[in-house]
């Protein structure tokens, strides 16, 4: 039971940070230099950094960044994803034959390729790295709501509705998106883990947040140059990220059997 | 296979004109004035409009896309601000190490995640099977530039046995290939033991087994064959993510290929670079892709003659 439980947890306290992290009385840029990489003690429970900052207070607040991050870049991702691959896919024709041209072409960009790009040309800062995750991450969404429409349309259902003369907003509203609602939440959970290792990665490569601004990919790349000396600096940031990561995906792999997904799934026709 | 074969290689080129058109409009997204960005405030005037005409700014959108296409039909990338020379001659200069990084990186996933899958599949619901699938779930959540370090934290300084980083002797190549191999080993043995499982139960096994083929024989020469083929797939597809990866591996091993490239030349703002790496990475997915697509109709009739199974 406490392990079915555990990846609520961590989800939990993740939020809990991102949310608390104003509130709290912390001090994360605050600097110590007596205690410059001090490795854990009774005071710092997870020592402090090569500026002599408080790695706590830093993981709680790169907490909020890559929250904040994650949720804004799913949100955006999902709404415009499916928007385009529902109303393309259900106009059907050309619209539906670009549209996967369109989808095609982002996908040509392996990975976060085109996010490194976009964020290195448009500067670092938290809206840069939301923009360039959201460019990147909506694509997915659309081609699966875009496979969800093309086999639920040939529904008893939806043909039901188009011969009572629906239009065709109320039918994507009443009789697809209900039904493309599980498929595209599971979606969306995968989505939050692979943002959050995005997110991290492109401040790893010194294109997300600015500094003092705390990030866990940030926290790594400056832990890199103390390993010897610091160890703590890179395990810290690189525990929470994995942890959260392993979480979500365990959490998507239950909502995927709870929700079963599959049934749908399997007969979308995908090029 | 003639039309399939044409059919999806007009789909590909489509793709890749689309992918230029987007990489050719990245620089018009620089917020500013690009030519003030790369060349930093205190440049002269006179040396800043040089650069907007080299660089053909100074002129209307649709005609600097016609030179951008023509240009690369000759291929010719455009000129480096930072090394001044042309960027054709980086990128040449850099794919050997990309190349010797990828195929290191894809002969260590197969190695890994084939014998991984295999065993999942044949000791299906046992401890051997969690374990693989554990070091699956595992390698998927590790980002590789937390993977990177803790391996040279390891195996470079605690242990001493590999260099920290850098491209020089075959061991320089291990702890790179490592990172960068095993979230793709974790996908692929999760592949093969899906597809290994479905085999499985196959009526032509059993007649094997019962005419007394060895076990080993079973699952290597008459199993493994068939649930390759959408392990192939896979493989191809995960050629992208490498690709991608590689761009996170080399900076955190300062392995001088493609990947770093793309990175130092975002941070000293030479966009034609930039533009540059992202164009041949993402034409080499492309390619990749279409080769996978056409190797596998190949081997699949079914595929190629529109039949579904």
């Amino acid at each position: 039971m406490i392990r079915a439980r555990l990846p609520v947890l961590v989800l939990l306290v993740w939020a809990l940070m991102a949310l608390l992290a104003q509130q709290l009385p912390l001090a994360p840029d605050r600097i110590a230099l007596e205690h410059i990489l001090d490795p854990p003690a009774a005071g710092a429970l997870l020592g402090y950094d090569d500026l002599g900052r408080d790695i706590a207070a830093r993981l709680i607040t790169g907490a909020q960044t890559s929250f904040m991050v994650a949720v804004w870049v799913v949100s955006l991702s999902l709404l415009a994803g499916t928007l385009f691959g529902t109303l393309t896919a259900y106009r059907g024709g050309w619209w539906d034959r670009i549209a996967v041209l369109v989808v095609d072409i982002f996908l040509a960009f392996p990975g976060i390729l085109l996010a490194i790009a976009l964020a290195g040309l448009l500067g670092p800062g938290i809206d840069n790295v939301i923009i360039a995750l959201t460019v990147v991450g909506w694509v997915g969404y659309a081609r699966l709501s875009r496979a969800q429409v093309l086999s639920l349309a040939h529904r008893e259902h939806v043909q039901a509705a188009e011969a009572l003369g629906s239009r065709r907003g109320h039918i994507i509203r009443r009789h697809l998106l209900p039904l493309m609602a599980a498929p595209l939440i599971v979606e969306a959970t995968f989505g939050i883990a692979a943002v959050v290792i995005a997110e991290a990665g492109l401040s790893f490569l010194g294109l997300g947040v600015q500094p003092p601004s705390a990030s866990w990919g940030a926290m790594i790349r400056d832990g890199t140059r103390y390993m010897l000396v610091a160890p703590h600096m890179v395990l810290a940031p690189g525990i929470a990220i994995m942890l959260v990561v392993l979480a979500v995906n365990r959490l998507g792999d239950r909502l995927r059997d709870r929700l079963d997904t599959r049934l749908i799934n399997t007969t979308g026709g995908e090029s | 296979m003639l039309s399939y074969f044409l059919q999806r290689l007009s789909g590909a080129c489509l793709v890749v004109l689309g992918v230029v058109s987007i990489v050719f409009l990245l620089i018009h997204l620089v917020p500013g004035d690009p030519v003030e960005i790369m060349l930093g405030e205190s440049a002269s005037v006179a040396d800043r409009e040089a650069l907007r005409t080299a660089l053909g700014l100074d002129r209307p959108l649709q005609v600097q896309y016609l030179n951008y296409l023509g240009n690369l039909l000759q291929l010719d990338l455009g000129t480096s601000i930072h090394y001044r020379q042309p960027v054709a001659a980086l990128l040449q200069a850099r794919i050997p190490a990309t190349g010797l990084l990828a195929g290191v990186t894809l002969m260590l996933t197969v190695l890994l995640a084939l014998p991984l899958g295999i065993l999942a599949a044949v000791r299906h619901n046992t401890l051997w099977d969690s374990g693989a699938m554990g070091f699956s779930l595992l390698g998927v959540s590790i980002p590789n530039f937390w993977l990177g370090p803790l391996l040279i934290m390891v195996f470079s300084l605690w242990l001493g046995w590999l260099p920290v980083s850098g491209q020089g002797g075959a061991a320089s190549v291990v702890l790179p290939a490592l990172t960068l191999g095993t979230g793709l080993a974790a996908v692929l043995s999760r592949m093969v033991r899906s597809s290994m499982l479905e085999i499985l139960h196959e009526d032509y096994l059993r007649t094997a087994r019962a005419k007394g083929v060895a076990p080993l024989r079973v699952i290597l020469h008459h199993a493994l064959r068939n649930a390759l083929l959408p392990v192939i797939t896979l493989v191809g597809l995960q050629l992208g993510a490498l690709l991608a990866g590689a761009v996170i591996t080399e900076t955190v091993f300062s392995w001088p290929g493609i990947g770093l490239l793309t990175i130092e030349s975002i941070q000293s703002r030479d966009y034609p670079v930039v533009q540059a790496c992202v164009l041949l990475i993402s034409v080499t997915y492309v390619m990749v892709n279409l080769l996978t697509d056409l190797a596998y109709a190949w081997i699949d009739p079914r595929i190629r003659l529109g039949v579904h199974a």
